[in-house]
């Protein structure tokens, strides 16, 4: 009984959780003209009235209409008038009710503005970050747990104090750094700031650190060398790290959103995140194809999301032990 | 004996990270610094002008208003979230069967970008054809301004029973409450699961000993799970301010324009910051003495949330 208590509740709240996901999707196919008109509801329902003889169901469109008439025209499934200037009792007219998906609304919405650009560019900017981030991090995690050299205690505690520093407090002199590299609208602008992760390198450093030290004496005395040891033993031991680091890496630069913002002007350049936000902007009042967007832009992650949840939510949980 | 020959290799691995984090993070925060004492733009280096933008931010009134509604967010949305996420937490911890199912369900706002999703909330929030109204109105009540309203919600609550507060004492505005509601909506689940990694390391044993003293399960949430999660507490309060201190994409998408919403009561730090610095004004060595504030306020903070940790580690 009280089980059944908790499951409820849950199941409540994870409802109003997804709530807006699902007015999302409905509003999406709904048309522009239904809701305009009120229709806000969750079903893409549409009303319009009809008139019946003989009990065939006729579409109509009301021209003029008095106290107890209506002349009106007659219009089939495209809204071609079929027979115009009727005259009819408004005793005869119903009012239909019809659920109707607009699934145009996003191919609409893609062709509007250049959406696919911009998921070309954005999947180019996030794979080059994951790939970039994986070996630099890799490189220096091996480096700070497995190795002495002068220095090692400083950098490390270097890089962890600067993971600290919030992006907005960077971002002013960044974009004064890229604008003396002359990297302003440029892909690199994307890619190059964010190939290097403190997070990741903390990360795997920690991973790096378990493994051990008799596989490292071991592959010595067979004359493995470092690198040889980094990529036949400590790179295929981490691959659970190794893909959550990549899980982080690719979700944080997909939805990245001030950063290109301010480094990147030219359209052509624009990522999803800039473009949609651009779009809203455009096409504020056009709420059905706003859905349409926002429904095609948040898809590829959330497949990502539900193909790979237990990964994913494991990796989430993971990053607050640190705490 | 002979010596060693210095071994250049370590540094060698660390080279790429190294380059990129001393680029593209060492030197700009250092620059923040240094930007912030001269009149620069974005042509160049302008003369020094030493403390004067930090004086005039003192009297900007400006400043104190994004400062106060960045302190609203921060003070309704990190209490609430932490109740909240805890107490779904405890409810998943207690259930054996479609556990993943209920978390994932949480989680998905975590995973989904505040870019699409602050689209769709502004619709919801939207005064003809939101659903927010279409809800109000279904159940009876008067359709609200929402996003609209610079009018603060005690303002308003206090209005219905005919007391009229000064805009004052009102409290954050509609429109700033909205953007409270996205920002824990979208934070909850990131918060639940680490609330529930933190409780699935708490031993059963304690709970079977307290059950056989006869403990009830409020007292035992109390004595026993409150005091033990509280590390995990500590961590998703300091994250969670830290965050909320830096919200921005909500702002910029959500209200106006003008954006910062209704007589600005939606402006926050971040928001001003990028105002000042990329909006019109472009004045780059502003925005970097907003930033050092910004960046004071939140090292204070995580300093003495580290201070307090200690005290509170069980």
């Amino acid at each position: 009984m009280k089980k059944l208590l908790i499951y409820f509740v849950l199941f409540i709240c994870g409802i109003i959780m997804i709530i807006p996901f699902v007015w999302m999707a409905t509003t999406a196919v709904k048309s522009q003209m239904e809701v305009n008109k009120g229709n806000v509801g969750f079903l893409p329902y549409e009303k319009y009235p009809v008139i019946f003889d003989e009990g065939q169901e006729y579409r109509i469109k009301i021209i003029t209409t008095s106290s107890d008439s209506s002349v009106v025209n007659v219009i089939n499934e495209e809204g071609w008038i079929t027979k115009s200037f009727y005259k009819i009792s408004n005793n005869a007219i119903r009012e239909k009710k019809q659920i109707k998906f607009h699934f145009e609304n996003f191919v609409t919405a893609f062709k509007k503005v250049p959406f696919g650009r911009y998921f070309l560019n954005t999947i180019l900017v996030s794979v080059s970050v994951v790939f970039g981030v994986i070996i630099t991090g890799s490189l220096a995690a091996y480096a700070f747990a497995r190795m002495r050299f002068k220095g090692r205690e400083f950098l490390f505690y270097l890089f962890i104090s600067m993971m600290m520093v919030p992006q907005p407090v960077y971002l002013i002199p960044s974009y004064i750094v890229l604008n003396q590299l002359g990297w302003l609208d440029t892909y690199q602008a994307l890619i190059i700031p964010w190939i290097a992760n403190i997070f990741t390198i903390f990360l795997l450093r920690q991973q790096f650190k378990t493994i051990p030290q008799e596989l490292f004496d071991a592959a010595a005395i067979d004359g493995c060398s470092r690198w040889g040891i980094l990529w036949k033993i400590v790179l295929p031991l981490s691959k659970s790290v190794i893909s959550t680091a990549a899980i982080f890496g690719f979700i944080g630069s997909w939805n990245s959103f001030m950063w290109p913002l301010i480094m990147i002007d030219n359209p052509k350049l624009r990522v999803l995140q800039v473009g949609l936000s651009y779009f809203s902007q455009e096409a504020s009042t056009h709420t059905t194809l706003l859905m349409a967007a926002s429904t095609f832009s948040i898809l590829p992650l959330l497949i990502l999301f539900l193909i790979a949840q237990r990964q994913i939510i494991s990796s989430f949980a993971s990053s607050g032990l640190k705490g | 004996m002979k010596k060693r020959k210095f071994d250049f290799g370590p540094y060698l691995y660390i080279l790429p990270a190294l380059i990129i984090i001393l680029v593209f993070r060492f030197v700009p925060i250092v620059l923040s610094f240094i930007v912030s004492f001269f009149d620069w733009s974005v042509i160049g280096v302008g003369k020094f002008i030493g403390f004067s933008n930090y004086s005039r931010l003192f009297h900007d009134p400006e400043f104190w208003q994004s400062l106060l509604n960045t302190f609203y967010l921060v003070i309704f949305v990190v209490p609430f979230s932490l109740i909240t996420s805890l107490a779904f937490a405890t409810m998943l911890n207690n259930i054996k069967s479609l556990k993943a199912f209920f978390r994932s369900m949480y989680f998905i706002p975590t995973v989904t970008s505040m870019v699409a999703i602050s689209i769709v909330w502004r619709i919801i929030f939207n005064q003809q054809t939101g659903l927010a109204n279409f809800f109000l109105t279904t159940f009876g009540f008067d359709p609200l301004a929402w996003l609209a309203e610079s009018r603060g919600i005690l303002e308003i609550f206090f209005a219905k029973f005919g007391i009229s507060l000064p805009p004052s004492l009102g409290g954050p505005s509609l429109a700033l409450f909205c953007i409270i509601i996205v920002t824990i909506w979208k934070g909850l689940g990131y918060n639940t699961i680490i609330y529930l990694a933190g409780l699935q390391n708490i031993p059963n044993v304690y709970y079977e000993a307290a059950d056989i003293d006869g403990a009830g399960k409020i007292t035992q949430f109390f004595k026993i799970t409150w005091p033990l999660v509280s590390p995990t507490t500590f961590y998703v309060l300091m994250m969670q301010t830290i965050v909320t201190f830096q919200v921005f994409s909500q702002i910029y998408l959500m209200t106006g324009p003008p954006i910062g919403g209704p007589l600005g009561t939606t402006k926050v730090i971040v928001y001003y910051l990028f105002d000042k610095g990329f909006g019109e004004s472009n004045d780059l060595s502003y925005a970097s003495a907003i930033a050092l504030a910004l960046f004071i306020i939140i090292l204070t903070l995580t300093l003495l949330q580290k201070k307090l940790e200690k005290k509170v580690h069980y």
